[in-house]
């Protein structure tokens, strides 16, 4: 089982160290992992290591490590166990330590010293698990959370996850969400606050043609209460919500996904008639829901891309110009949009014209990369880019060849997020809650929908 | 697991599993075993621990089995991965007599990985892709409609994009392979070498079944006259051309103009061999390898040289007006000049035989060109599921085996280390595979005060002596049922330096036989092991010729681990 927890800053200082068995060597282990880590050749797989030579008393142990938040989360282990739970264990920790200490970094996890480790005391012994749930667990801890600043309604700065619109149209804070779950002894007032979060990945692959080749949408509903636990919530989804190919349900054209999973403490008895899922949230972070769908996306992609490519085999000359357009609807956008576009080998000097002066375009690790902060539904923005390729010339020029690409162009990435939409067409449409609290205020609900994308390929 | 430990059901398990004559007592222990699967309330945790101690219990009949499966029908559902794959490993295990059960898990768990395999979190995907490679070594076409699932994206990290890339060379099928082989085509062109190169490696392999189509993606490739990609499509073609004879001609005809992108040694190696080998087919083969040998005093790698040697012998056989003069400037190079033996030696070697005659160099030089078999014999053949089911869900896909069998073999020498704590065997109890048991078994004997002496061989008199003069310290009776091997059973005995004197054959009713072991301190073990007929128990007697019950007690410990690890085994 579990012989060693710990938690090294990105620049490999340790923050957490625990032992949980005594049978190994000691806090150099954490050095020892680090040192590994920097010095892994290129293909090697550095989610699980093993030590081998150098003392003894390390020989043989396993890491495994999950990177969160700019942190290492490691356990060490001799045995030969599931990887699938151990990595599971990694990122409960993660969450819990976020929902305990407000959120997970290293300034957090450093102020916090004692809660962790007071957590990880309750949490694993003689590195088995015996909890995980907030709910249990808040029995035991009796270390206040040390927030850093206090949480001023000023700071709107920068949009967090959680929170940013509610159905009365009020605006959250951003860090409205990043605080501990266990504030319950300062203050009552801010505590009856329920996040719920509709968050959609989005991967696709758009062929040179046009024609799409995949579109993968990867859904969670997620939720952080500050409810007292026990207090009974109503989530409803879209009445339309099929699973599976062969349910239809409603008229129009139906939200269908390919497969769904919910949270075990989710209560599904009026899922089937009503799509309502009720559940009895324990204080936390959540994953409700999970679903998946693929090859049938029931709304138009968000963006299409047409690239028109020229290149003189001769001079070197490559122009690349790409339009892109927005599909959304007009009121919609799409924020922090980014292209990358792999260009051929030893590419240097570039020159631009973009169709609007917010974008900007570099060239960085051999590919174009062009940002695009805020695209609006239905525009369509342009860039025109021109390089020159150098290196040994080719068989003899053609000419100016307008269809043939150079090798190494392309595909052109995307990555974007798209705040109030989801892709599968999901929507909550409405969070009730039973529980009413005794001479407070309404408890605050902040639902919110977003979609996003990393993997949004379009071959040129 | 201490909120588990405390129910009652699971202290009554773990009793039952150590205890074997409550095992005896099969519908006590059925019973157990229902309660524990139906206990509720368990969290994801608690899950997978109690997964984890069913893998050590045998139903024993298929009815049994179905009831179980039955009852553990909705841990296949849970929505935590680790739950999920615990259970399928159990099943995988149980059924392992039902290779249509063993199919329709895999069906079932299909959704689950695929799902896992595009999970946010990294390291979770790569372990989910480690695991699909593992299923499909035994079933190639169970992924293959999911294929664009594998596809990498550019953000991913590198350890993922080359996993993917292995899944996605295992998978490919009649269906599915021009759009696999578009995907791969570009990665070849990726900015990271590493994939790149990953990436064309993938495409050789590919080529073994699909090879035109695959050869043309690999000869457009050298268009590109990058060096990083030249090398190795050089490279691949090299093992291209020894596997699948029918592509030979298309590769001579990509190669020319080849020599001016390749830098390393691999590469240079590669092309100088395909222009020796099927230099006839080549018209400029000549005029390249003069090239080398015109710069064999600036050339670095010896291995460079050698290749060079042969293949310049190789083409003057066939092509001899226009090699005559090289060849000849090459020995006199490498056997006057060099300064690398092995190359001299070489070059020697084949001066000599020349000597011998032209009919006899081509005797010896001309051998098959190629080799279709060999790829059959490369190719792992589909391994049945069991060969893996007991290392599903467990560390060993994520280094694959082959790593996993060195480090276990590290493993097995440190723990001979007398510090490291022995494991209780409650602990130990995830997939024990047959090396593990033996690992268990090497580390006993440091456990307790206990030393045993290896090459203590009494001789059979010294020992019948003895045995006749002591009185029997300690009698036991362990469960054993079915048939075994004795070989297999003197053979762990002697990992734990206990010699076999005698021993009946294997089969023979009533077995028996007698053992002898000695401590540091000079105690003698004497023990005879009893199989009576028609009897399900195993009779030890020991007898010492110093009465010291500590020791004793260690040997007997020590015996009972070895024999429980050969019943595991045999089970």
């Amino acid at each position: 089982m579990i012989s060693q927890f710990f938690i090294l800053s990105s620049k490999g200082d340790p923050l957490i160290y625990k032992d949980f068995r005594g049978d190994s060597g000691g806090r150099d282990v954490a050095e020892l992992f680090y040192r590994k880590l920097t010095g892994l050749p290129g293909d090697e797989s550095p989610v699980v290591m093993v030590t081998s030579g150098g003392r003894r008393h390390h020989h043989g142990r396993h890491f495994i490590h999950i990177r969160h938040s700019g942190l290492y989360l490691v356990v060490t282990t001799s045995e030969n166990v599931s990887p699938f739970s151990l990595l599971e264990l990694l990122s409960r920790l993660a969450t819990l330590l976020g929902d305990y200490c407000g959120s997970l970094g290293e300034g957090t996890i450093s102020r916090n010293v004692a809660l962790v480790y007071e957590l990880l005391d309750e949490v694993l012994d003689y590195g088995y698990v015996q909890t995980t749930s907030t709910e249990m667990l808040r029995n035991f801890i009796q270390t206040e959370a040390v927030v850093s600043k206090p949480f001023s309604l000023f700071d709107l700065s920068s949009v967090g996850l959680f929170g940013a619109e509610t159905q009365q149209s009020k605006v959250a804070p951003s860090s409205a969400a990043s605080r501990p779950v266990l504030s319950s002894r300062s203050d009552q007032s801010q505590k009856n606050e329920v996040f719920l979060d509709v968050v959609e990945r989005l991967s696709v692959l758009i062929a040179s043609n046009g024609s799409l080749l995949k579109v993968d949408v990867q859904g969670e509903i997620r939720l952080k209460s500050f409810l007292p636990s026990g207090s009974e919530m109503r989530i409803g989804l879209t009445e339309e919500f099929c699973v599976g190919k062969s349910e239809l349900r409603g008229y129009g054209p139906g939200i269908r996904v390919d497969e769904v999973s919910f949270h075990s403490s989710v209560n599904l008895d009026e899922f089937e008639s009503h799509r309502i899922l009720r559940l009895q949230p324990p204080q936390g972070e959540l994953t409700v829901m999970r679903y998946q769908l693929s090859d049938d996306l029931p709304s138009p992609l968000p963006f299409r891309l047409f690239p028109s490519v020229q290149w003189d085999r001769g001079s070197g000359r490559l122009q690349v110009y790409l339009k892109l357009r927005c599909d959304l609807l007009s009121k919609s956008q799409a924020l922090n949009v980014r292209l990358h576009l792999p260009l051929p080998r030893g590419v240097v000097s570039l020159s631009q014209e973009l169709s609007s002066p917010e974008q900007k375009a570099e060239l960085a690790e051999g590919a174009l990369r062009w940002d695009l902060p805020r695209v609006q539904g239905g525009s369509q923005l342009s860039g025109l880019f021109q390089m020159d390729v150098p290196g040994p010339p080719g068989p003899p020029s053609h000419g100016l060849s307008t269809s043939a690409s150079p090798l190494g162009l392309g595909p052109a990435s995307l990555s974007f997020e798209l705040p109030r939409h989801t892709c599968s067409g999901l929507q909550v449409r409405f969070l009730r809650l039973a529980f009413r609290p005794c001479g407070n205020a309404n408890p605050h609900k902040w639902v919110r929908h977003l979609s996003h994308s990393d993997a949004y390929v379009i071959r040129i | 697991m201490p909120y588990l430990g405390s129910e009652d059901v699971v202290k009554e398990l773990k009793k039952a599993l150590c205890n074997p004559h409550i095992q005896a007592d099969r519908l006590r222990y059925r019973n157990v075993i229902q309660r524990v699967i139906r206990m509720s309330k368990l969290d994801q945790w608690g899950q997978a621990e109690v997964l984890n101690f069913l893998l050590r219990y045998q139903p024993r009949s298929e009815e049994e089995l179905f009831d179980i499966l039955n009852l553990l029908d909705s841990f296949l559902k849970s929505s935590s991965p680790g739950v999920v794959m615990g259970a399928t490993k159990l099943f995988l295990i149980l059924a392992k007599m039902s290779p249509h059960v063993q199919t329709d898990v895999l069906v079932r768990v299909k959704g689950p990985l695929l799902a896992a395999c595009s999970s946010e979190s990294r390291e979770l995907c790569f372990v989910a892709l480690c695991h699909v490679r593992q299923i499909l070594h035994s079933l190639p076409g169970h992924f293959s409609s999911h294929y664009k699932k594998f596809f990498c994206s550019y953000s991913e990290p590198h350890y993922i994009k080359l996993q993917k890339v292995e899944v996605l060379c295992e998978l490919v099928s009649d269906e599915n392979v021009q759009q696999v082989l578009e995907e791969l085509r570009g990665y070849c062109t990726d900015v990271s070498a590493d994939f790149a190169q990953a990436a064309i490696f993938a495409i050789g392999g590919i080529a073994r079944t699909y090879t035109d189509q695959c050869v043309q993606i690999l000869t457009e490739l050298l268009g590109l006259r990058q060096e990083h990609i030249t090398t190795v499509v050089v490279q691949t073609f090299r093992d291209l051309v020894w596997l699948c004879p029918q592509c030979t001609e298309a590769v001579c005809q990509a190669l020319p103009g080849c020599e001016e992108n390749i830098q390393d040694s691999e590469g240079k190696q590669a092309l100088i061999w395909l222009l020796g080998v099927h230099g006839e087919r080549i018209p400029n083969a000549p005029y390249v390898l003069e090239d080398f040998v015109e710069n064999v005093k600036s050339e670095t790698f010896p291995a460079v040289k050698m290749e060079l040697l042969t293949a310049s012998l190789r083409l003057f056989l066939s092509r001899p007006a226009e090699c005559q003069d090289m060849l000849g400037r090459l020995l006199y190079y490498c056997i006057e000049e060099e300064k690398d033996m092995a190359v001299r030696d070489r070059g020697l070697f084949y001066y000599r035989l020349l000597l011998v005659g032209i009919d006899e160099v081509k005797r010896i030089l001309c051998s098959p060109k190629s080799d279709p078999t060999l790829g059959l014999l490369e190719d792992p053949a589909e391994r049945p599921v069991n060969s893996w089911a007991s290392d599903f869900n467990t560390l060993v896909p994520v280094y694959g085996k082959a790593h996993w069998a060195t480090i276990s073999k590290c493993q097995g020498a440190e723990r001979c280390d007398p510090e490291l704590p022995k494991t209780s065997s409650f602990a130990a109890s995830g997939p024990l595979i047959p090396e593990e048991n033996k690992e268990r078994v090497q580390e006993l004997p440091d456990s307790g005060a206990l030393m045993l002496v290896p090459n203590r061989q009494l001789t059979a008199d010294y020992f019948e002596k003895t045995w006749l003069s002591l009185k029997v310290a300690h009698q036991q009776v362990l469960p054993w049922r079915g048939e075994f091997h004795p070989d297999t059973l003197q053979m762990a005995l002697q990992v734990v330096n206990i010699q076999t004197i005698a021993m009946s054959r294997a089969g023979s009713r009533p077995w028996k036989a007698y053992l002898s072991a000695q401590d540091d301190t000079g105690c003698l073990f004497l023990t005879e092991l009893l199989l009576e007929p028609g009897n399900s128990e195993m009779q030890i007697s020991v007898k010492q010729n110093e009465a010291r019950t500590e020791t004793l007690n260690s040997f007997i410990s020590v015996l009972e681990t070895v024999i429980g690890t050969i019943e595991e085994i045999k089970s």
